[in-house]
């Protein structure tokens, strides 16, 4: 464990200096004590309320979800010390004499992590316990031992998730204004994401909650290797002041997607297909992938739904009808197919796993990739429920058209792949600003040169070529 | 050793160095001087192997700034232009720290806090919180930190700023002492007279680029021309009779002070004395006329501002 004795000594003289800070001790210990206090009086006057109906069922999800905020409020707080870690030192001039250390940049960055994390975890739990302890002295049910060890995972993984974040913004920032403006990114999405979170533990869902402490530990684990991927020494020197230009992020991108071309004709020959070589690994990937959940989704629909239907009532079938005509999707459908307008959904649905994409490091984009094609492999299985070949109608229904699509589809979403893993690669000598212009330059080179001419083909012959053969085929 | 080959830093479109080649041996002091934002902190900077080189390389203490930057950390002590002191620790834990991060044993640590506390003078203020220290301490602190691990190489950035003169001078002697026990130093300053009196070699670095480098003599005949020798006299007089000898031209008179630039002063010196009482010039004394790197400094960048390109080229 000697390499972990550098990260310790880091992070042993922060939480000295914070100890030794009544400006941060003092709020904490406010919340840690105050807070639950306030919790209990809340969750005290719902019991009461709630009991005048006779109704007990909310009091006994309202303790787990106190749990939660209170776990949730020390953290935004504290996440101050992670924010102003590395660009509050460079601030106040002591980050050069550490620069000058053999330490490793690794060394230095988990160390600040470890710190920015044990602080608010300490005091989120300390919280946690006070409020049980006040809860346990009143006629409320506690949470059981497997709920209260969710929802401490779950406040451990927003802590990780909350600081991880907070460093990766106080290592690219250049002032601490800047980064405690910044902070809003962080604060606020992980407070829509406890909002999901509170609507599974009212639903009284355990195993999805379980689910969701696995994605927010993932998520922060790729949150850490991006800051530990982008941090540089030379980084935290060589730049005095935040300068958003327009000007540069225009020249950068356009340096990127140009490449070394100089016509159209040359930037297929040099830059697309260099972009179609870098893509092979994503590319079988995300053909694996799509073949899995393909497969997945026509298994389960013909295995599946006829044991459903078989026990489904009349009534049930009628809610699904009533539910289906009035969902926006089907109010949205036109009954007559343009290829224009084929092209243009099929153009959201790229621009749709791009943005889910970029700030999901591509897990969510990958998701609603798969999600495209799962859809495909139901609407098989339920043609082939109702007695039709699959292998027939996907000839006939999706390979004219599939043949550009699917490709397409494929291609951008593999690149939309490719910009997460850039992202949490280490580049020396470049800013995680223009790492990130690059990665996008490159999807638009694919989506531009590829995908849009393919989707192109594909809408027009979805249009006038797949319904005729899909009719002849069906009758 | 410190040796740099076309050292060149830019960020983005703006050369904050720009080809520096130098060479310091063990046992020599370098000193940098030069304008506010000319490079120098740039520079060291690229020797604590802190920034990466745009082009070019360099060795400290035999190990490559970029392929070897963490061995070229361990070499080296480093004081920062600012002392980067952490306010809520003792001078006593800050130094502390440090030796740990230098990987010292506890018994070092503590020997050697306690010997550097002493030489400066602060070991009173030991236990107090840095925050407390004055600027002149917190300056001492900074430079104890620099030679907590006894590096061979230092890099020192205005190591006497904000010290009383006393202060200065014992930091000054510490740095002399360093160099004769064979460690290579390099020290940033605009305290001409502290380079002057500390330096081996002399380096002026003006918009990234090395103006002039070498020794404090090499750069006077370079600037200001061969040695000059200056007679003073008691009272005003005129030197129309005065017969000089062969090699020696007069180059000022004011009255009641003569100038000479003499080829060969060993030989010619006791000759040109000799023709000065003979024409009865009242001399009270004969010496080399003062000649200042503040003088040097000055003409060179004056020099440097005037007629930039042909100079840095």
């Amino acid at each position: 464990m000697d390499w972990l004795t550098p990260v310790w000594l880091i992070t042993k003289r922060e939480l000295r200096d914070q100890l030794r800070d009544w400006r941060i001790l003092f709020p904490l210990l406010v919340l840690t004590i105050l807070f639950p206090f306030l919790m209990n009086e809340v969750a005290y006057q719902a019991v009461e309320f709630v009991a005048k109906y006779g109704e007990t069922l909310l009091v006994d999800r309202l303790v787990p979800f106190s749990v939660l905020i209170i776990g949730f409020f020390p953290i935004t707080v504290s996440l101050v010390v992670a924010l102003e870690s590395f660009v509050g030192e460079k601030e106040r001039g002591t980050i050069e004499p550490l620069l000058t250390t053999p330490l490793k940049d690794w060394h230095m960055y988990l160390g600040k992590l470890l710190v920015g994390i044990l602080t608010p975890l300490l005091s989120s739990f300390l919280s946690i316990v006070f409020y049980l302890v006040l809860v346990s002295h009143q006629k409320i049910e506690m949470p059981d031992g497997w709920v209260l060890a969710q929802l401490l995972a779950l406040t451990a993984a927003h802590a990780v998730l909350m600081v991880s974040a907070a460093i990766v913004i106080s290592v690219q920032s250049t002032t601490v204004k800047a980064a405690n403006l910044l902070a809003s990114f962080i604060v606020i999405p992980v407070a829509i994401l406890m909002q999901g979170e509170s609507a599974l533990l009212f639903w009284g869902n355990n195993q999805i909650l379980w689910l969701a402490v696995v994605a927010v530990i993932l998520m922060a684990g790729l949150i850490i290797r991006l800051g530990l991927a982008h941090f540089q020494r030379e980084y935290m020197l060589g730049r005095e002041i935040d300068v958003l230009s327009l000007r540069w992020i225009g020249q950068t991108f356009w340096r990127y997607f140009k490449g070394q071309a100089h016509s159209l004709g040359e930037w297929y020959r040099l830059e697309i297909t260099k972009m179609l070589r870098q893509l092979w690994l994503p590319v079988s990937i995300l053909l694996m992938a799509a073949v899995l959940a393909f497969w997945l989704s026509f298994q389960w629909t013909v295995t599946v739904v006829p044991e459903q239907v078989e026990a489904a009532t009349p009534e049930n079938f009628q809610k699904i009808a009533e539910e289906v005509k009035g969902s926006p999707l089907t109010l949205g459908m036109s009954p007559n197919l343009s290829a224009p307008g084929i092209f243009a959904h099929n153009l959201q649905a790229i621009g749709v796993i791009l943005l889910a994409g970029l700030f999901s490091f591509s897990v969510l984009g990958v998701l609603f990739y798969l999600v495209n094609l799962s859809l495909i492999g139901m609407v098989l299985g339920f043609l082939q429920l109702m007695g039709y070949s699959a292998p027939l109608i996907s000839i006939a229904g999706l390979g004219p058209h599939g043949i550009f699509e699917l490709p397409a589809l494929i291609l951008a979403s593999a690149a939309m792949l490719r910009i997460g893993v850039v992202l949490v690669t280490p580049q020396s000598g470049r800013s995680l600003g223009e790492v990130w212009l690059e990665a996008l330059a490159d999807w638009a080179k694919i989506a531009v040169g590829v995908t849009l001419p393919l989707l192109a083909v594909a809408a027009i012959i979805e249009t006038y070529i797949t319904p005729n053969l899909l009719l002849s085929v069906l009758k | 050793m410190i040796e740099t080959y076309d050292l060149t830093k830019h960020f983005d479109e703006f050369q904050a160095v720009e080809g520096v080649t130098l060479r310091v041996e063990a046992g020599q002091i370098l000193a940098l001087l030069g304008q506010n934002g000319a490079g120098k902190t740039t520079t060291v900077r690229m020797l604590t192997a802190i920034l990466t080189p745009t082009r070019g390389w360099a060795r400290v203490n035999g190990f490559d700034v970029v392929e070897q930057a963490e061995k070229v950390r361990a070499s080296v002590g480093v004081l920062t232009e600012q002392h980067g002191l952490y306010p809520r620790m003792s001078g006593e834990e800050y130094l502390d720290f440090f030796g740990q991060v230098y990987r010292l044993s506890p018994a070092a640590r503590a020997e050697r806090s306690r010997y550097l506390l002493e030489y400066f003078g602060i070991a009173e203020a030991a236990k107090k919180r840095v925050g407390e220290y004055s600027k002149g301490m917190k300056q001492k602190l900074a430079l104890a930190r620099a030679l907590m691990h006894e590096p061979p190489v230092l890099l020192l950035d205005e190591p006497t700023s904000a010290m009383d003169p006393e202060s200065a001078r014992l930091v000054r002697d510490e740095i002399a002492n360093l160099r004769s026990s064979q460690r290579t130093i390099v020290i940033c300053t605009h305290n001409l007279a502290e380079a002057e009196a500390l330096a081996d070699i002399i380096a002026i670095i003006y918009r990234g680029r090395i103006l002039l480098s070498g020794t404090l003599e090499a750069l006077k005949e370079q600037i200001l021309g061969p040695v000059e020798y200056e007679a003073q006299l008691s009272r005003p007089w005129q030197p129309d009779g005065l017969q000089l000898p062969q090699g020696v031209e007069m180059t000022q008179y004011n009255g009641s002070r003569l100038r000479f630039r003499v080829k060969r002063p060993q030989e010619t010196n006791p000759e040109l004395l000799r023709q000065l009482a003979a024409a009865q010039a009242p001399v009270v004394t004969l010496q080399e006329a003062p000649r200042t790197l503040e003088q040097v400094y000055l003409k060179a960048m004056a020099e440097a501002q005037k007629a930039p390109a042909p100079l840095l080229q």
